[in-house]
């Protein structure tokens, strides 16, 4: 059998042709981003509540965090988003090996972005910089101060838990790609992927100067 | 054409219970969820009953001590809001008819859809496990700190209602896309039917709202393992920050319960009326505006939390506005009812009890919001009957019409009439007996969710209990007529009902893909003429 016809997509049964089917998901996967959004949102809300209440707690507290290794994450998860991008664009352009490659590199890059997270997490666990009532630092002694980073690791750690699934995606599209289901026709799973990969791009870029910029 | 039960549809399609449990078809999904809930609805209910039962006699200990029953009530509200009432409608009626609605063989996602059944199901599990370990003793609102402090098994409670809402969200996104994307060819906007207008609102409101009740239940949980400290002041947290993230959810979601049940009374309204609909656009729209200003008005649950007088005053202006788009409906349905011809079939009948109830409902929110007002009522019994009468008399009237209602397209087979006439006129004198003297009450300075109460109000709380027991009497007539009905009712016409929506114009019970030929529409669905049909048509 060849390439191609293994490639073809027979759209499910209830739509009426794939181009329908392709729209759909589209559709589904920006509501499904809506909700995301929303559940975020809880959390920055939170954010812009107790900086409100506490605005010097937070200028001491937020210099306690790695500005550099921030900023090295920020970077590696733009260079993330463009590889994402490149790979749906290979995906649709039927050049299936470039897609993979930059599917993998993606891969990469997220798992760059975790490593570095890992030691953020440790150098802070050391210090006893931790959430709420687990505190223990004796030099960052300003009142208040455990509940900035209560928010730094309910943040950093449920977008920590969106990079896991979406390298779970990645590795995913990979497998799919290398089983020749994908093509100019049919590449929804890959662009969908991409979607959300931006997504969480887009909140580390809000994280970032809101918890390490501007405390 | 109409075809017997005998020839191929979605009941007999295939066969065997892994066919069931493993089924993509949105009919058999909407089925397990109707029968869920319905277990869910007895299992709630015993514990109204027994809530009830309490409080028949002046002084306590009557069957329980004070710590069972704060847990027996918290049971009571957590599954019936969040099993019973959410998923109702739009889970089960929806996942059945809509899509049929719309001329579509299927939800678009149809394994989005299944998945969501069994998200919603795990956390039944949690809410149940947590039952046979220390239960949880809150009120279904869970408000902090008692909700960190406490030494019961809420946690388990606070994550099965984090996962269920997973369930209520895919279904909301699935429901979207569904009338988006795959209306029949001529289904145009505005020959939409009322109840999928209805469900879209509804769906825009459990996409929107649900996520942030997500993470504050996931705040909650880690501020009982981890001391974060964001809702305890203890840790420089502010425990009506919960208050104000809980209620952004839950006030939509009483949106989400009820914005369903109208869309059902709307599409019975004008068949049993034999009438054309009066205000389809208004009625269209008004649930939008419902679904706008639901998320404007979540601080009129905290008028005595402390919050700013001005928010205080701008809450309560913002809730009086919820009446403009519901008083639109309800003149809507008196307007469709007037001079029509009117049959006083079981749907019907469910439908002018909702009326009847819910503007009763609706009215007394209206006292509520008034601020006042709301200072003496906050927590009195007042409140307790003021949204017994909306979800009970709006939400529960509109699933009771619409199972009575869809019940010949689900089964293909009909329910006793007279028995359904019985179970009705009990339910709802049952429930205004019940529900009634608890404005009474309220307004006169009984406080909910006590265990006992002053002497002076043991006759009111002793009617209220009598009319539980009626209630419970409608039920189990109801489900024993329904389910008598599934295995032995009559057999039933495609088109009972003589009704012009698109579920309709299919056999009964539908076949497997709902129609033989995907159909195409070419009018609007209420042109009723108003003629004397018998009802239900007869073969």
């Amino acid at each position: 059998m060849s390439n191609e016809d293994m490639a073809v997509h027979h759209h499910a049964h209830h739509f009426a042709n794939a181009d329908d089917e392709f729209e759909a998901a589209k559709q589904g996967m920006w509501i499904f981003l809506v909700t995301e959004v929303l559940m975020f949102g809880g959390l920055f809300v939170a954010y812009g509540i107790f900086r409100g209440l506490y605005p010097e707690m937070f200028h001491e507290a937020h210099q306690y965090l790695a500005v550099k290794m921030g900023a090295v994450n920020t970077v590696v998860l733009i260079t993330s988003s463009l590889t994402m991008a490149l790979s749906v664009s290979s995906t649709q352009k039927g050049r299936k090996s470039q897609a993979i490659l930059f599917l993998i590199l993606t891969f990469i890059l997220a798992s760059c972005f975790l490593v570095v997270k890992y030691f953020e997490y440790t150098h802070k666990f050391h210090d006893g910089l931790l959430p709420g009532g687990f505190f223990h630092n004796t030099e960052l002694t300003t009142p208040k101060a455990p509940l900035f980073f209560s928010l730094y690791f309910l943040m950093t750690g449920l977008h920590g838990v969106h990079v896991l699934i979406g390298m779970g995606l990645i590795a995913w599209m990979v497998k799919r790609s290398l089983k020749n289901e994908f093509s100019p026709q049919f590449y929804t799973p890959v662009e969908l992927v991409g979607f959300y990969w931006h997504f969480v791009d887009l909140v580390w870029i809000y994280l970032f100067p809101l918890l390490y910029l501007v405390g | 054409m109409a075809h017997s039960s005998d020839t191929e549809n979605y009941l007999n399609h295939s066969k065997g219970l892994v066919s069931w449990l493993t089924t993509l078809d949105h009919k058999r999904i909407g089925l397990m969820y109707l029968f869920s809930v319905i277990g869910f609805f007895f299992v709630g209910g015993i514990f109204a009953l027994l809530i009830r039962l309490e409080l028949f006699k002046f002084g306590g200990h009557n069957l329980m001590d004070a710590n069972t029953y704060n847990k027996v009530f918290t049971y009571h509200g957590a599954i019936m809001v969040f099993l019973v009432i959410i998923p109702s409608i739009p889970a089960a009626l929806g996942n059945f008819i809509l899509p049929i609605m719309v001329g579509a063989k299927d939800v678009a996602f149809p394994k989005l859809n299944l998945a969501s059944y069994y998200i919603f199901m795990t956390g039944a599990v949690f809410a149940v496990v947590a039952l046979f370990m220390r239960g949880a003793d809150t009120g279904w609102t869970f408000y902090t700190p008692y909700s960190i402090r406490t030494n019961t098994t809420v946690i388990l409670v606070l994550f099965g209602a984090f996962i269920a809402g997973f369930s209520s969200i895919l279904t909301g996104l699935n429901f979207i896309v569904t009338i988006h994307k795959l209306r029949a060819p001529g289904l145009s906007w505005s020959r939409l039917p009322l109840f999928c207008w209805a469900l879209y609102a509804t769906s825009i409101i459990q996409v929107l709202a649900t996520p942030v009740l997500a993470i504050t239940l996931v705040l909650l949980c880690m501020e009982r393992i981890l001391q974060i400290g964001i809702f305890d002041p203890k840790l420089g947290g502010d425990p009506v920050l919960f208050q104000h993230f809980f209620w952004f959810y839950s006030h939509p979601a009483v949106y989400i319960m009820i914005l369903p049940a109208m869309g059902v009374i709307s599409e019975i309204i004008p068949v049993f009326s034999r009438k054309p609909i009066f205000g389809y656009k208004a009625i269209a729209y008004s649930s939008f505006g419902i679904a706008l200003v639901a998320f404007l008005v979540w601080g009129h649950h905290m008028f005595v939390s402390g919050q700013a007088e001005f928010a205080n005053f701008v809450f309560s202006l913002l809730t009086m506005f919820v009446a403009v788009p519901t008083g639109v409906k309800v003149f809507s349905w008196v307007g469709t009812m007037y001079k029509g011809s009117l049959h006083f079939h079981a749907p019907m009948l469910y439908a002018l009890g909702f009326l009847e109830l819910f503007t009763m409902g609706g009215l007394t929110g209206v006292f509520l919001a008034t601020l006042a007002i709301n200072v003496h009522m906050t927590d009195t019994y007042f409140v307790v009957a003021h949204f017994h009468y909306v979800m009970v008399g709006g939400t529960l009237m509109g699933l009771m019409a619409g199972i009575h209602y869809w019940f010949p397209k689900m089964f293909g087979k009909m329910y006793n009439e007279k028995a359904a006439q019985v179970a009705f006129w009990l339910i709802v004198i049952g429930f205004n007996v019940t529900f009634f003297p608890q404005f009474i009450l309220g307004a006169q300075g009984m406080p909910r969710r006590y265990w006992s109460y002053l002497p002076e109000f043991t006759l009111l709380n002793r009617v209220s209990t009598v009319g539980s027991w009626l209630i419970g009497m409608g039920f189990v007539v109801a489900a024993y007529y329904l389910f008598h009905g599934i295995r032995n009712g009559k057999k039933a016409l495609a088109n009972p009902w003589n009704a012009n929506t698109l579920e309709w114009q299919t056999s009964s019970p539908p076949p497997h893909e709902n129609f033989l030929k995907t159909p195409v529409v070419t009018s609007w669905p209420y042109e009723y003429l108003p003629e004397n049909t018998t009802m239900p048509v007869n073969a």
